[in-house]
């Protein structure tokens, strides 16, 4: 059971598909133009991605390895049909405003990612827990870009108005915003050193620029060596100095109890 | 200590042109439009210099010190920024839209691709794009007013078929954003530019001449059209003082012509066949991303070695 909610953390915040794997880009950008459609996008992903691991788990034993791909397009898509299906039944005005990003969801690299990854190796309750992990990874990526951009780009959260309509900025409605938003986010997510799998080992740079000196022929680098120049001296010094301290402090104490023992 | 025996590495001969000094005789030719600009529009126009500047400045100031970076506001280049961004302003424009345009061609398009130097698109027409986008009806041209009349600006009604003034357009009695509307103001500035060599004709030139062939072979059979269209809108303002950005331009020689040449072309396709009477933005735009392709191809042979053998 313990692996089944370590599942669910390592879909939801170490491995964010949206903000770690960087995977299902398409649909990331082109659906959270709304925080409703973010959130339907995410959560009928999810609905295909539980029954796709779930199913290709319990199979993983039969379907030969030389045509495990196309077998998996075929779950996916006979999957992703039944959720196009309900959806067109039940809630027609998502279904619209998705359009063709629902079928779209067949060759989504996220469900065959995790097919390939993670269900084609470990046992159906595990796989549907990563499923679910995975699936509410996404839904957070989207809702939380999709939030973002209907604010900025149409003054509202969820359909309720709250910037006046003169304010809005509505090229965050439109696809530069889309990357906009999603490059803001994982900036951030990277900054705050969120726990991810790209953020746990990474050593920090030392440069103020962020290094990456090859790329780069400017003077401002120059100057950024300059100063981190400097400060490498200065904290050298201050560590020389402290280590100065610290032996003649020990030489006081040693003399001291060398007194004691002479009288 | 003797001088003579101190050694350092080349160059040896330096010369003391420095980024300030050019960026600050960019600042002085946009004078003359500047003023023009304020004499016209009033001190509404003013306002929106001084913000828009105020705000491309602040906010380098602000990203640098909390990137905890050198700080280079006073080398000038975020107030010719400033400046370019605000003369691209229709006059009628609510204050904080410049300000946002500002802190947008600052931060977003200058400083996150590493500073000045490091930017491939010119911030200012980025910012100016990314405000066309935004906030279409309030920097469009039905919002320009002139003598408190609301009309169109002469490139619009060339699009719709209409008869325009040339003279008027050339002295700058017309509507139109703050910077662009004064031909002789901005080409005051140009010449000024020119004999500090500070540009060079090659881009300028370049652009103009393709841009007239273009829009004379394609449009208007006849002088008047292209003399219209060559005092009309942006484009002297452009070819002049955007387009010949030292970071977001070519600098071989050969790659500058053929920048000025993609850019009469992208500017004649977007004003004779595009939706919206304006191309000059675009085009500079989208000819900064073909700036490393254009170096590529030009580059010349270095002294000493071989050329391509025929």
């Amino acid at each position: 059971m313990n692996k089944c909610v370590e599942r669910l953390y390592n879909g939801i915040f170490k491995e964010n598909p949206t903000f770690v794997l960087m995977l299902g880009m398409c649909p990331t950008l082109a659906t959270t133009t709304t925080a409703i459609n973010g959130v339907g996008m995410g959560l009928t992903t999810t609905a295909v991605l539980i029954f796709s691991n779930l199913i290709i788990s319990a199979l993983r034993k039969i379907i030969p390895d030389r045509v495990r791909i196309p077998a998996y397009i075929v779950i996916v898509a006979s999957l992703v049909t039944i959720a196009q299906l309900l959806l067109k039944a039940f809630i027609p005005a998502l279904d619209k405003s998705l359009g063709i990003f629902i079928p779209l969801i067949v060759v989504n690299c996220i469900i065959l990612g995790r097919a390939e990854a993670y269900a084609a190796k470990n046992g159906p309750l595990e796989s549907a827990f990563d499923g679910i992990g995975m699936g509410l990874g996404f839904t957070l990526g989207l809702t939380c870009i999709a939030v973002f951009r209907e604010l900025l780009g149409a003054g509202s959260i969820f359909g309720i108005t709250i910037i006046p309509e003169a304010y809005k900025i509505s090229i965050f409605g439109l696809a530069p915003g889309a990357f906009f938003v999603l490059a803001g986010l994982t900036a951030l997510q990277n900054k705050f050193k969120m726990p991810s799998a790209t953020n746990g080992l990474a050593q920090e740079s030392v440069l103020a620029c962020g290094g990456n000196c090859s790329h780069c022929t400017g003077s401002a680098c120059m100057a950024n060596h300059a100063t981190l120049e400097t400060r490498r001296l200065q904290a050298e010094e201050e560590a020389l100095n402290a280590k100065k301290a610290e032996v003649a402090q020990r030489q006081a104490q040693l003399s001291q109890k060398l007194d004691k023992k002479d009288q | 200590m003797n001088k003579l025996l101190n050694v350092s590495s080349s160059p040896h001969a330096r010369s003391n042109v420095l980024t300030q000094n050019l960026m600050f005789d960019v600042a002085i030719a946009m004078i003359p439009a500047s003023v023009y600009g304020v004499y016209q529009f009033g001190l509404k126009a003013l306002c929106i210099l001084l913000v828009t500047v105020a705000g491309c400045v602040l906010s380098e100031y602000v990203y640098e010190s909390l990137m905890g970076k050198p700080i280079t506001i006073m080398d000038g280049s975020a107030l010719v920024t400033g400046m370019i961004l605000a003369l691209n302003m229709p006059p009628e424009i609510p204050l904080w839209i410049p300000l946002l345009g500002g802190i947008f061609a600052i931060i977003v398009v200058k400083q996150l691709y590493g500073g000045l130097g490091q930017n491939f698109m010119n911030p200012a027409l980025a910012a100016r794009c990314f405000l066309l986008i935004s906030f279409a009806n309030q920097m469009s041209g039905s919002a320009f007013k002139l003598d408190g009349v609301s009309t169109a600006t002469p490139l619009s009604v060339m699009k719709n078929g209409g008869a325009v003034d040339v003279a008027a357009m050339f002295v700058g009695k017309i509507p139109g954003t703050i910077g662009e509307v004064s031909v002789i103001a901005l080409l005051i500035g140009a010449v000024y530019l020119l004999v500090r060599k500070v540009i060079s004709i090659r881009i300028p030139a370049a652009y103009l001449i393709t841009f007239a062939v273009f829009v004379f072979v394609f449009g208007d059979h006849t002088p008047a059209f292209v003399l219209a269209h060559l005092c009309g809108g942006g484009l002297i303002f452009g070819a002049f003082f955007m387009a010949t950005d030292y970071v977001t331009s070519p600098i071989t020689p050969k790659g500058q012509i053929l920048f000025g040449i993609l850019l009469g072309v992208l500017t004649g396709l977007f004003r004779l066949f595009g939706g919206a009477p304006e191309g000059v933005s675009y085009a500079i735009i989208i000819s900064n991303l073909m700036v490393p392709l254009i170096e590529k191809v030009t580059l010349p042979v270095a002294f000493g070695k071989e050329g391509k053998k025929a």
